[in-house]
């Protein structure tokens, strides 16, 4: 851990600590605001509107490699905790989650499959999250991108509303693996099939810097994961309710 | 003995008198016309390498005094752009005195010394990585531990590696380099006989590259981070500049049509660099531009990356003359020194590049801690540059012969 000595040295950590303190005894929700610009997209959610204004059930299918999951407390992961923001803000509408998980799959990997996922879980919205496993395998950026438009074409074909999730802050590994390709890659393919990209990197990277987590920190626990992962869950089903244009008329 | 920065004497060959001729006067980016150093290009060379060493740290307040956040192109351009340049300078000069073969000997020479560089800083890079896999077990970043597969198959990774083709993060330049000045033989010897068929021809093997997609894999996959093939266009108009281009350039220099231009270039181009950073200024880059730009290529050096340096550059000429007093500064001392023994300086700032990392993630990882690192690392490698630099003038007596010989790239600014 770090001694308190160092911290104190940054004024800018030190507002941060005291700002954070109480809190973290607390709510935990107030531990991790995410600025309204990270959350905000152009892009829309139009077949989530339609079956939550409809009334029908909300069906959501997470795609993604490791970083979906906590090992061995997956229902203190990100899927678990957004399907739970959903039911509360969506408290009419069923909110149905399937997360699939696949370990160490590029997204050329991922995208060939996706169709087939489709096809069985008849999901409203696909929410896939990639780019770490091609980050850590440095695949040739161009061959990612061509797999992600292949595997965002198929879903928009299958009539599904897609979102992107991108690679996690991870401030150790950051002298190791080169992330910034695959998140340019991700946002341009994001831009040009009008997906929203839920910025996972840039916002937990906030958190990092506001003081939120202590991102760098070695700690064995899996405390901090679960933190972080309940935030990034809320955080991503403000994202996909704001995406899809739901009014707090709808949200209740 | 003549110093190598010295002008040449002696008969010169008929066919290299154009490049010679430039080379003892060359007002626009310029030669030294006598013994002089061109204490320009040792600037921006140490800025870049400062530059480089900043923006391979995780990003803190000092990021943001990096040129890549105002524009498309960054310190890698300034970096391979002057190493032509001077590896042009320093090994032109001795192919015209001692020959092909001399001046070939002597860049083998060169290049198997960035080779060790890079093994020793792949050693550094092991080292570290090696430990964090032990000592890192944070269940929040499972996946991103699946880099550490490597260390599993060491028989493969390490001969790759020695292949220059499994090269870790931040460790692409110096195999670039090395590429580039393999050729550099080649390059001076089409440069002897027609310095503008050379550039011609390299920029027609850039023209290639992108049609063709030329490239050179790496290892596991993947191809290199900066693909020879395309910045050799760089490294090769640094050359041409070096050898009579800059003095040829030098009306269109100075015109105030290139000025504008310039300016109204890099003005755009620093719009659309804020609209990443600034989601709601999107709008101000109209999306049919936005698709034809996008993505910025750094692989293979974007046309959009090399127009920007050339502005860059152009205005740099132009508002910072040669015998511009403040080159003689104190202040600027420390950078210039960085600039003169480049190659040491590089490893230096990758190795200490490495450290940072290291220390934010071990002892803290704050922003007055991240300040901290950015700011000592600086200021150890003015400190190497300052030693590395006594010692040659003072205590190594060997050195000065040695450098006598036209042998030693860093005293005339030449290679990495």
């Amino acid at each position: 851990m770090k001694p308190g000595v160092w911290t104190v040295l940054s004024l800018t950590l030190l507002a941060g600590h005291l700002a954070t303190v109480p809190a973290r005894a607390g709510d935990p929700e107030q531990i991790c605001d995410v600025p309204a610009n990270l959350l905000s997209t152009e892009s829309r959610l139009p077949k989530v509107g339609e079956a939550v204004r409809s009334g029908q059930p909300l069906n959501v299918l997470v795609v993604g490699s490791r970083s979906s999951t906590i090992p061995s407390y997956e229902a203190s992961a990100y899927p678990a905790k957004l399907q739970a923001a959903l039911k509360e803000s969506l408290p009419s509408t069923p909110v149905n989650l399937s997360l699939e998980v696949q370990s160490a799959r590029t997204a050329e990997d991922m995208a060939g499959g996706l169709l087939k996922l489709v096809e069985a879980k008849r999901p409203t919205l696909v929410i896939w999250q990639t780019g770490t496993v091609d980050a850590i395998r440095s695949t040739d950026p161009d061959d990612f991108r061509n797999a992600l438009d292949a595997g965002i074409g198929a879903l928009q074909q299958a009539g599904t509303d897609v979102v992107l999730v991108n690679l996690q802050y991870s401030p150790r590994t950051e002298s190791m693996i080169s992330g910034s390709p695959y998140l340019d890659n991700m946002r341009v393919s994001a831009q040009e099939h009008d997906v929203p990209l839920f910025d996972r990197f840039a916002i937990m990277h906030h958190w990092n810097d506001a003081g939120d987590f202590d991102l760098f920190s070695p700690a064995h626990g899996v405390e901090l994961a679960k933190r972080v992962h309940a935030c990034l869950g809320r955080a991503l089903s403000k994202f996909v309710i704001d995406a899809a244009h739901l009014g707090p008329a709808q949200q209740n | 003995m003549t110093s190598i920065a010295d002008p040449i004497s002696g008969t010169e060959l008929a066919d290299a008198k154009d490049a010679s001729a430039a080379v003892a006067a060359a007002p626009a980016i310029t030669m030294p016309a006598t013994s002089e150093r061109e204490l320009r290009l040792d600037l921006f060379r140490g800025l870049a390498l400062w530059l480089i060493f900043i923006d391979h740290l995780p990003t803190n307040i000092l990021t943001w005094f990096t040129i890549r956040n105002y524009g498309f192109s960054d310190a890698t351009e300034i970096f391979i752009f002057i190493s032509g340049y001077t590896a042009a300078f320093v090994y032109g000069r001795a192919m015209l005195q001692a020959g092909f073969v001399v001046a070939t000997a002597r860049i083998l020479r060169r290049v198997w010394q960035i080779y060790v560089a890079h093994v020793f800083l792949f050693t550094i890079f092991l080292a570290e990585i090696s430990y964090v896999a032990t000592r890192f077990e944070n269940p929040l970043y499972t996946e991103e531990m699946g880099i550490m597969d490597f260390l599993e198959q060491p028989d493969v990774t390490i001969v790759q590696a020695l292949l220059l083709r499994f090269r870790p993060v931040n460790m692409d330049v110096l195999p670039l380099y090395i590429v580039l000045m393999l050729f550099l033989p080649l390059i001076l010897w089409l440069m002897k006989w027609r310095t503008d068929v050379t550039l011609a021809l390299s920029a027609a093997l850039y023209v290639l590259t992108w049609h063709f997609d030329l490239y050179l894999s790496a290892y596991p996959n993947g191809v290199w981070a900066f693909n020879p093939f395309a910045w050799q266009l760089l490294f090769v108009f640094g050359a041409w500049c070096a050898l009579g281009g800059a003095r040829r350039m030098s009306r269109i220099l100075a015109s105030p049509i290139t000025l504008w231009i310039c300016i109204a270039y890099l003005f755009a181009a620093f719009l659309v660099t804020l609209s990443w950073y600034l989601p709601q200024l999107g709008h101000i880059v109209p999306r049919r531009i936005e698709q034809w730009m996008y993505p910025i290529n750094k692989t293979d050096l974007d046309v959009l990356r090399f127009a920007h340096f050339l502005a860059l550059a152009a205005i740099t000429v132009r508002v910072l003359p040669k015998d511009w007093p403040g080159l003689r500064s104190p202040w600027l001392r420390p950078l210039i020194l960085c600039g003169q023994h480049s190659l040491e300086i590089f490893c230096l700032g990758v190795f200490l590049a490495f450290a940072g990392h290291f220390i934010l993630a071990e002892v803290s990882g704050g922003a007055g801690m991240h300040f901290l690192v950015s700011v000592t690392g600086i200021v150890i490698m003015c400190a190497m540059a300052w030693v590395i630099s006594w010692y040659k003038h003072s205590a190594d007596k060997g050195a000065s012969r040695y450098r006598s010989t036209g042998g030693n790239a860093d005293l005339a600014g030449g290679a990495v």
